[in-house]
Formats: C-alpha cells, structure tokens, sequence
C-alpha cells in the first residue's frame, strides 16, 4: 500500500513536471550548475555570462576550491565541476566520471621589492626554489645577484607568502617546483596544500596578494590575472628555449591547465546543453575573451592529447 | 476547560522538550566528531596532541601547532579584553544617565559588527599600523604586523564588548543600599568596585569571561586574515601562528582521507576545550560559593 502510494505521487510529479516543460513552450530552457576551482573562475564566469545571454541554457558556476567541486560531483548536486588538480585514471573509472581539460592560465611569481618594478627581476627555477625553501634568504644573494647583474637589489630579508588555504594554484606552483627541482620533490613535494618550510600564508589569492603589497621584501605567487588585478611586481622565468619570458608570453612556464568532471549517467537533455556550452568554450569567441583576461586557451586538439583526458564520455564533449 | 489547565502542561513538556533537544545535539556533536576523527586517532594516536607536524603531502598531522596558537592568541586577548571591559562597565554604570546610555550603546554596537569586518580592518589597518610600529620602534619583525598579537587584538576588541556588556548588568544589579552603605563607611570607589560590586557579582562576572573566553577559542575569520596561517607553534609575540578555527576554515574545503580526519579530529579537540572551560567554571564557583560566603 505505502508502496503504490509513493509510486502514484512520482507519477503525478512527473505528470505536472512534463506539464510544466511544456507550458515553457520549446521545453529546451536547461539549467546546468558547476562548481569547483577558483583558478579558472574569472574566465567561467566570463564564459557562462555570455552563453547565458545569447542562449536558452542557463549556466552557473560556483568557485568554492577544486577539492570541493569534486565532492560536488561525486554526489551528484552538481551537473558539472571544475578541478585543478586532475583526478587519476582509477579515481576516474570508479566514481564513474568523464575529464577534460578547459583552458590553461598563467601562474606568477609576485614580489614586493624597492626599486624593481614589473618584469625586472629575473629567477631560474632552481633560485625560485631554493626561496621558497628559506634556503635563500636575502635579495642581495650572490645566486640573485648573478641572475640580474643589471638590478641594484637590497640587502633585505626575503619574507615568503604562500596560500593558506589548499588550492588548486597552490598544487600547479609545487608540482612545477617539484618538477623543475629535486631538493623541492624530496623535501616539501606537490599538493593543494603543503609544508612550507618559511614563510606566512595569505587566505586566498586576495589574500597573498594583500601580505605580498603590504610587506616590502616579500615573493608570492598568485594566478596571473589577480596579478595583473592587484597591479603587483611580476617577474621573468626561463622558457623551456632558454630565454627570459614575461607571464604574458605564450612561452611561460610556469602554466597550470584546468580540467571540467561530468558524470557518466548525466541526464540526456543536460547532457545535450553542456555538449553545446562545452563546443562554444571552444570555439574562437570563447577564445578570445579567454585572452582578454589573460588565460591561455585550448584548442579541442591540444585538450585530447592531454594525459588527463579521461572517461567514457570523453569524446563526446572533446570533439 | 479553562486556558490555564491545559496551556501549562503543554508549555511544561514544550520546555522540555526544546532543553532535550540542545542536550541531545551536544551529545551529537560529540559523537559525529568523535566518529569522523576516528582514523586520525587510529592513525597518530595521542601522539597527534603533541606531533608539530602539517605536511599534507605525506599525510602527517598533528595538533600542537593549532592548540598552542588558539590557547596563546585567547589567554592574550583576555588578559587586554578583561581590564578594559572591567573599567569601562564601572564608568558606564556610574556616568550620567545620558552618557551610560550613548556609551553602552556604543559597546554594544561594537559587539554587532561581523567578524569578517574585524578580519577586514585588521588585515588593512592594524597590519600596516603594527608593521609602522615596530619598524619604528626598532623591533625586529620577520612577518611585518601579521602574527599572535595582532591577532590578539583584533580578538580582544571582539570579545571587549560581550564581556562589558554581561558586566554592565551584573554592576547594575547590585542593592544600591549595599554600595551607599560602603561609600558611608568611607571606601573609595575602586574599594566599593572590588569588595562590594566584584564580590556580589562574581558568578555574573565570571560568567561574562567565559562568554568571552568561548567567543575567543571559536573565533575565525578575524584570527584567518591576521595570524599568518603559520603551522608552527609560536615562540614570541610577534610570531605568525594558526588556530584550531582557522587551521579549520583553510583546510576543509579540500580536504580529503586523513586530513579530513585529522580536521574532525581538531574540531573535536576545541569542542572539548571549550567543554571543559564550562565545566571548570561551573566547578569553581561550587568549591568557592563557601568563601564568598553565599551559603
């Protein structure tokens, strides 16, 4: 009895839910909400405004941090989430779920020193790594020094500023040091948060941004664009050619890609809509906002030969 | 039926009710911490209370660093927050009826304002204005303003009014017979303040600080923006440190397998302090009700 009752009450929902599709008139209007990383937000919010405006599907993101977008989808409240860090193939298989890369953003080294502005001061990967270890501890060290003959640096402590909360930045700044040094790889690693050994943590990219302006003699490192936002002092790093590059260059190493999850048993009409929105994040007009806001994009080519482009949905997205 | 024979049942079992029910989620609480925390315990042991370590990367958690930052940044603020909140309740309930009423309603408004406000303006007054400070004063200062006093600042104007305003009442409430007949026998105010209104009002005072107190070891914002978010347990002043609160507030969001864990377990260790201060309190006053001489 109980049973058949709760039955009926789905079918009439279902009966008034069609009903109201249809009173919508082309029953196309889909509502589609993400969540997740906070590194790509400016340029999702950029992107799901204009599709929004221009189109019946209705998009949403949310940046609430890489780790719980991944919750997010994993339970189901969301149609789709953003991550930083990608997951692992088995992660992918067991929860049942589709990757793909979106776009890729600069992340920047920021300073905080008298008399060096924008673009002046260089650092090799190895120097940024031995500073963020407290291994260096003064501007005017002989392994700076060399590095920018040129540049008159101050015999001024170097206070490092990192994020305090765990971060997608956080994890494509120490997978790169961890990369690019072995004393970083053994001692401190690469993770959204990690054991600095010097320095103090700001609450988010304002965060950082406000501890490295506010303190002279500081280095932090922030996603480009909050860079450019906070007017704060960039520096130069060595391109994988071997010459000096500024953040804003195509060459920049120092480059974090940003990955999209959707549920394999997403449902057919909201599977349709975000095949769409993800075909238009694609396309040149999504591109070329992207570079305004001083994003790199992707092409659909260079997203699938991405080691993390996963899933049993993967190509119908990426196509 | 009469109204009264039956509204008073139904209000008597209302009441009970709604008491069971916080009793209930206190227990709940306890027991969902305690639940979630179980791997890091499992895992660290009593080791976790007194392990420095942080390190995210090969699963490593202790707790000292956040224990040690949310005991030293509440002690700190309670030893500036107390004074103040003291002397300023006595000036309010004895000043001229307009400027008690101007005066109270200031404090009370300083308890109105979000903590993330207080975070705001630390981060971007009081930050700049330490750094100014102890540049001047020649202080060595590695982390500019950030670090445990700050911080301690920032959550003593924060609890200043909660504590002032418990006062304030508890000042009030004293016989006015009492304190005239101790200004007749010829005590001076600060004399009448200690032995007549601190005296009939301790519970009430005290009352006030644990108000305060509880305040202090939950607070999270204002500390966030402040303390450095530094996993080191704090060796001076001026150094940056974290809280349970704050370490919380970081690192929840993202937080997966044992860290997760070792964040209930944090949660669960400041639900215990915050308990225990209660209890200590309550058994305090119990073993000195005799001296006050309330029996």
């Amino acid at each position: 009895m109980k049973q058949m009752s709760i039955v009926s009450v789905a079918a009439a929902a279902a009966l008034f839910l069609a009903g109201c599709g249809e009173g919508n008139g082309n029953g196309g209007a889909v509502t589609l909400n993400g969540a997740g990383a906070s590194f790509p937000d400016p340029v999702y919010q950029a992107w799901t405004y204009i599709y929004s405006t221009a189109n019946d599907t209705t998009v949403n993101y949310q940046s609430i941090g890489s780790g719980a977008g991944i919750n997010q989808i994993k339970a189901g409240t969301v149609d789709f989430a953003g991550t930083d860090a990608p997951l692992k193939r088995e992660e992918i298989q067991q929860a049942k779920l589709t990757q793909f890369p979106m776009v890729t953003g600069a992340v920047t080294p920021i300073v905080n020193i008298a008399g060096v502005g924008p673009g002046q001061l260089k650092l090799t990967d190895e120097v940024l790594a031995k500073i963020f270890m407290g291994e260096i501890k003064t501007w005017d060290d002989p392994a700076i020094t060399a590095l920018n003959p040129g540049l008159k640096l101050p015999k001024q402590n170097i206070l490092v500023v990192y994020r305090s909360d765990s971060s997608g930045t956080t994890n494509i700044f120490t997978e790169y040091l961890t990369d690019k040094s072995p004393d970083w790889a053994t001692k401190v690693g690469a993770g959204k948060s990690v054991k600095w050994p010097t320095g103090l943590g700001g609450q988010k990219n304002p965060g950082v941004c406000n501890n490295v302006q506010q303190n002279s003699g500081s280095i932090g490192y922030t996603e480009f664009t909050y860079a450019i936002e906070s007017k704060l002092t960039t520096v130069q790093m060595k391109a994988a050619d071997g010459s000096w590059q500024n953040p804003d260059s195509a060459s920049w190493p120092l480059v974090g890609t940003t990955y999209l999850l959707v549920r394999d048993d997403i449902p057919a009409d909201k599977k349709a809509a975000l095949q769409a929105y993800v075909a238009w994040c694609f396309s040149g007009d999504a591109a070329a906002k992207a570079k305004e806001l001083h994003y790199t994009p992707l092409t659909a080519e260079r997203a699938k030969q991405s080691r993390y482009f996963l899933g049993a949905l993967k190509d119908e997205f990426v196509k | 039926m009469r109204v009264s024979a039956w509204s008073d049942p139904v209000f008597r079992w209302l009441c009970m009710i709604c008491a069971t029910l916080c009793g209930l989620l206190m227990v709940a609480f306890f027991v969902q911490l305690a639940f979630a925390s179980g791997d890091a315990w499992s895992r660290f042991g009593l080791g976790f209370f007194v392990s420095t370590d942080w390190d995210p990367v090969r699963d490593l958690y202790g707790a000292l660093p956040a224990i040690a930052g949310t005991v030293a940044t509440t002690v700190i603020a309670l030893v500036i927050a107390l004074p103040l909140a003291f002397v300023s309740a006595l000036f309010i309930v004895d000043a001229p009826p307009w400027l008690s009423r101007v005066l109270g309603q200031a404090v009370d408004l300083l308890a109105a304002i979000p903590s993330i406000i207080y975070g705001m303006w630390g981060l971007f007054v009081l930050v700049p204005l330490m750094d100014r400070l102890w540049v001047a004063w020649g202080v060595d200062n590695a982390f500019g303003g950030i670090g445990l006093l700050t911080s301690s600042l920032i959550l003593s104007l924060m609890i200043l009014p909660y504590i002032c305003a418990v006062m304030r009442d508890v000042l009030r409430m004293t016989p006015p017979m009492l304190r005239e007949s101790a200004f007749g026998v010829g005590c001076t105010r600060w004399e009448t303040a200690r032995d007549i209104l601190m005296r009939y009002g301790i519970r009430g005072l005290l009352g006030g600080i644990f108000i305060g107190l509880g305040r202090a070891l939950g607070e999270t914002m204002a500390v966030l923006f402040v303390a450095g978010n530094i996993m080191k347990v704090p060796t001076g002043l001026l150094d940056g440190c974290t809280t349970i609160a704050a370490t919380l507030a970081n690192n929840f969001a993202e937080a997966e397998g044992v860290q997760r864990s070792a964040l209930f377990a944090l949660g669960l260790i400041l639900l215990v302090m915050a308990f225990a201060i209660q209890v200590l309190a309550q058994y305090y006053l119990r073993m000195t009700s005799a001296k006050r001489g309330e029996k």
